[in-house]
């Protein structure tokens, strides 16, 4: 087997330093009732890379890959193009086969790429502090919820209509057994994200308000007046960004006054990947850097007088504080949020500027193209680079006809939300800078045929 | 960086008379290289990216154009590459030599698994895309949760769960859903005191008030405290097979069998289960959920702390309430998910759902390559080979360093020694920075807590016995350097990229992000 470096004679040499007859001797714990005789039955035996590799190729081919087909998709994972040296570097095996950073001597790279992803990510949010990452976005949220129970000592959420549905149902399932009450609503089709009726619904028991800026409508609303009222209220102000591209065009959500901002970083660095694994974005305000959970790398001095960094403020963690914890999270995302800070490196200000500005200016030219086709109406007034479309048949049909004709076109909001019929016509239609002006045509041409034989239909 | 003291001069040092390498101007030794931080090296005009010019639109932001610089430094393409590799160059990896964190399995990540992941269509698909276009992604996350029920002799597996801890929420979280579904309200865990800190701090999220269960002298869960504390209040047990301390519980399914009788579930820690894989399936242990640390057993890379991954295997008592989304077989033999849109039909009682999408695929893929090379014979091997280099070891550095479970029979996959026989003033920590100028990464120390100045050795199985030999003889150096009081260990490492950081003045003062130090002020 080309992973084990022991040879039999290797085996028999290393038995008689332990003193033992066989491998057997070393498993005497085992009791009777759970021995294994020989390797497991009903499964294969060992395979040659090659045999592995065209196992996985066919299956690979069966799978249609956003960079071989116009691609639309978004709703809280986006395409965009990521530089080759990203992924070279993040092969690297001193990044790739380390470990958490438990001996900082020896691994200071890992620690000074986080302590630079750290402030990045502060900076991209409009926050003080950021944490070295998270599972994704939807953990994040959630933590994020759980933080601000920790301070305000309430346990009543408010969460936006236009939080991702997703996002909603992991909250959902840990507070059901956190006991925390979530106030839940399903977005409405219309221009207005709804940010008013938020308002109204903040009173001195709320621990805090969650929005998505921009929405899972792709809809953008200056959140000071939320933040504001929240803090009036004694609650804290969170905002999930699922598309941190947009902070490169639009201002920062710590700017209008949020307390915790999380997001998901996919976006940039990591790639679609089928969902994960991604990396979650959390920064806060300086006053709340002890509730947080998650690991944090601070700088130092080493015994030189040298400027070094570590993992810092390990009380707040489960190897320290157990069952008295901020979080159970042990392990982050690591290898993701160094993409993720390569990635960021390479464009810096004006690179994350110009990109935001494509994105924005190419979804605002397909957005004017598929809302002159007959029968569609664009739902959004405002959004980055993501929007929603209004159709006159269901739009969960209409991304499997999409797909036959090779056009993966966007997100049905009635796989989204499949109790909600009201929705079911409704289709989120994402725009990168990778789409090309064929790609949008090809859009634009499907769409249009299968409205009209729908519309015979 | 005023204050600070760049080439690293102490007042013990003496003069460069030759006895002692001379400072360079730089900082540098050699190819050891000194590197700025981006936020010092790059500028806001920098770009390492070519973008087309955006098309003239009308803007739709609403107004909320932003009007103040965010402040990221950027680089060019080169600047970028040097920059992160140079950083790289200070890290400890498996790529560099053994690693043998206990309770961590650092094994070699074989580079096959890389390229299948990187593969089109499963590292360039969208999670929301239509089924039929991803039959291929969901043909693998079926193929590995067969492979994984099928290793643990379990009944079905959550893939979702994002890492360990994520997957340990998971199984406790069908625990507590199950006894709600039975209408019943038990509060208490019962957690070993040799536990991972992640147990209990699961255990206390989920609502439960967790309560520790001693160990005995040999190592291995007082059974007869744990069977006097089981009630009518006692959800179940969680607990670590083999355990921290390297040792197989031989009693667990008497365990398993008397939490059932008293109406609770057991929870395994999976963490270690590479010293059982192909030798011992959970599921006939008595075992109701287990998470599979991906990332340790099937080789999926650590990246430096994460991403993992931590699908739990449940037994039929719990797999009912497994949360979304999972992948199911279709009558005509494709594949499906069950989400929340079918979820009324195919799996009514899932407690909900633990992240936005599927989990892990990135990992999955890779995890897949591997056991697929390795196959039921070589996983057997690597279980094998795993507790047979863990016991060389263990026996090797007999007479060197205090073993305190050595007459208690052969441990599992890795070594515990404790500090018994150091002079005052002389640790553990000591030893492990002293291994670390023998260009080896430490050992796992102090942990688990029921040993003094634990030293928890993992070699795992992808070490020959020429690398291990040089590691025993390393440690076996170090460990009679701190017994016989080698003054230099206490300063030790002295040829580290750093000298021992001051983590108090890191966490009294916290500097978390970087900040511009502020401008001089003008000469008058």
């Amino acid at each position: 087997m080309r992973y084990l470096p022991l040879t039999p004679s290797d085996r028999q040499a290393m038995l008689a330093t332990i003193g033992a007859g066989s491998i057997d001797d070393l498993f005497v714990d085992v009791p009777a009732v759970a021995h294994l005789d020989g390797p497991i039955a009903g499964l294969p035996m060992h395979a040659s890379e090659m045999a592995v590799e065209r196992h996985f190729s066919a299956l690979a081919r069966q799978n249609m890959a956003a960079s071989h087909h116009p691609f639309f998709l978004g709703a809280g994972a986006y395409k965009h193009h990521v530089p080759a040296s990203v992924d070279h570097l993040i092969q690297r095996g001193e990044f790739l086969t380390a470990y958490t950073p438990y001996q900082p001597e020896i691994a200071q790279g890992t620690l000074q790429m986080l302590f630079e992803f750290q402030t990045q990510v502060a900076r991209l949010f409009g926050c003080d502090v950021a944490n070295a990452s998270m599972y994704d976005g939807s953990t994040a949220c959630w933590e994020a919820i759980s933080m601000a129970g920790r301070v305000t000592k309430r346990s009543r959420a408010v969460l936006s209509s236009g939080l991702h549905p997703h996002y909603v149902s992991v909250a959902i399932s840990m507070a059901r057994f956190t006991g925390d009450v979530l106030d839940t609503a399903v977005p409405v089709l219309d221009a207005d994200m709804g940010l008013d009726a938020l308002v109204a619904q903040i009173d001195d028991t709320v621990s805090c308000v969650v929005v998505q800026y921009p929405d899972i409508l792709g809809r953008i609303g200056d959140l000071s007046a939320l933040a504001q009222a929240a803090h009036a209220k004694g609650a804290l102000l969170i905002a999930v960004v699922t598309e941190p591209v947009a902070l490169g065009a639009i201002r920062s959500p710590g700017e209008m006054g949020a307390d915790i901002v999380v997001g998901e970083g996919q976006a940039i660095g990591v790639g679609l990947q089928f969902g994960g694994p991604y990396v979650g974005l959390f920064a806060t305000k300086e006053k709340y850097v002890r509730q947080m959970p998650g690991r944090l790398c601070g700088q130092t001095v080493d015994a030189d007088g040298k400027r070094g960094f570590v993992l810092t403020l390990s009380t707040r963690e489960q190897h320290i504080r157990r069952e008295k914890a901020t979080s159970n999270i042990c392990t982050n995302s690591g290898l993701c949020a160094l993409a993720f800070s390569i990635h960021m490196t390479l464009l810096g200000e004006r690179g994350l500027r110009d990109l935001a500005a494509l994105n924005h200016a190419r979804a605002v030219e397909l957005a004017e193209r598929l809302s002159a086709i007959p029968g569609i109406r664009l739902v959004n007034d405002s959004f980055f680079n993501e929007f929603t479309l209004e159709l006159p048949i269901a739009t969960r049909d209409v991304v499997h006809r999409l797909a036959a004709k090779g056009v993966l076109g966007g997100v049905s909001l009635g796989r989204l939300y499949a109790d909600q019929p009201q929705l079911a016509n409704a289709l989120l239609v994402a725009v990168t800078e990778v789409v090309s002006d064929d790609d949008m045509t090809a859009l634009v041409t499907a769409l249009t045929e299968i409205l009209g034989a729908g519309g015979a239909a | 960086m005023s204050g600070l003291n760049p080439t690293g001069w102490r007042p013990e040092m003496a003069a460069n008379d030759g006895s002692t390498p001379p400072m360079t101007s730089t900082g540098n030794r050699a190819l050891m290289l000194e590197e700025a931080l981006i936020f010092e090296i790059g500028t806001a005009e920098t770009c390492g990216v070519d973008i087309a010019p955006a098309p003239t639109i009308n803007s739709r932001l609403a107004n909320l154009e932003r009007r103040t610089a965010i402040g990221l430094p950027g680089l060019s393409e080169p600047e970028t590459v040097r920059h992160y590799t140079r950083l790289s160059r200070q890290n400890y990896a498996i790529d560099l030599g053994l690693f043998p964190l206990g309770s961590c399995t650092m094994k070699h990540n074989p580079r096959l698994n890389e390229k299948v992941a990187r593969m089109a269509g499963f590292a360039d698909v969208h999670p929301l895309s239509p089924q039929e276009t991803v039959q291929g992604a969901l043909a693998v996350i079926d193929q590995l949760a067969h492979w994984l029920v099928t290793l643990t002799g379990m009944h079905s597996v959550a893939m979702s769960p994002k890492a360990g801890a994520h997957g340990e929420l998971c199984g406790v979280l069908c625990i507590k859903a199950a006894l709600e579904a039975r209408g019943e309200d038990r509060r208490v865990m019962l957690v070993p005191e040799s536990a991972h800190g992640t147990n209990p701090a699961t255990a206390a999220f989920a609502g439960f008030s967790v309560e520790d269960i001693p160990a005995t002298p040999a190592g291995r869960v007082d059974v007869a405290a744990l069977k006097a504390r089981l009630g009518p209040d006692v959800a179940g047990v969680m607990i670590t097979n083999p355990n921290t301390c390297g040792l197989f519980e031989p009693d667990l399914r008497e365990i398993s069998d008397a939490v059932h009788a008293a109406g609770g579930y057991v929870y395994c820690d999976g963490a270690n289960f590479n010293a059982i894989v192909g030798r011992v399936r959970p599921g006939d242990l008595g075992v109701d959920a287990m998470h599979i640390n991906l990332h340790k057993t099937f080789s999926t890379p650590h990246g430096g702390g994460g991403p993992g991954s931590g699908p739990v295997v449940l037994s039929a008592a719990l797999a009912p309430f497994a949360p979304l989304p999972f992948v199911t077989r279709t009558d005509i033999g494709g594949f499906k998910l069950v989400e929340e849109e079918n979820v009324g039909d195919e799996h009514p009682s899932s407690f909900g759902r633990m992240t936005a999408f599927h989990g892990q695929m990135g990992m999955f893929t890779r995890a897949l390559s591997y056991i697929m090379s390795h196959g039921a014979d070589g996983l057997r091997q690597v279980a094998e080979d795993a507790v047979l280099n863990a016991n060389y070891v263990l026996r090797s550095l007999t007479g060197v360093l205090d073993a305190p479970f050595a007459a208690s029979g052969p441990c599992m996959h890795e070594a515990l020694f404790s500090d018994d026989g150091f002079p005052d003033g002389f640790s553990t920590l000591d030893v492990a920075k002293g291994l670390i100028d023998e260009g080896f990464h430490p050992m796992t120390v102090y942990f688990p807590l029921v040993v003094h100045g634990a030293m928890l050795v993992e070699p795992t199985e992808t070490e020959s016995k020429a690398a291990l030999d040089q590691f025993i003889a390393a440690l076996a150096s170090v460990a009679r350097r701190a017994k016989r009081g080698d003054p230099a260990l206490k300063t030790a490492p002295h040829f580290a990229p750093r000298a021992r950081l001051d983590e108090t003045l890191a966490a009294r003062k916290p500097v978390l992000t970087w900040k511009e130090a502020p401008l001089p002020q003008a000469a008058e």
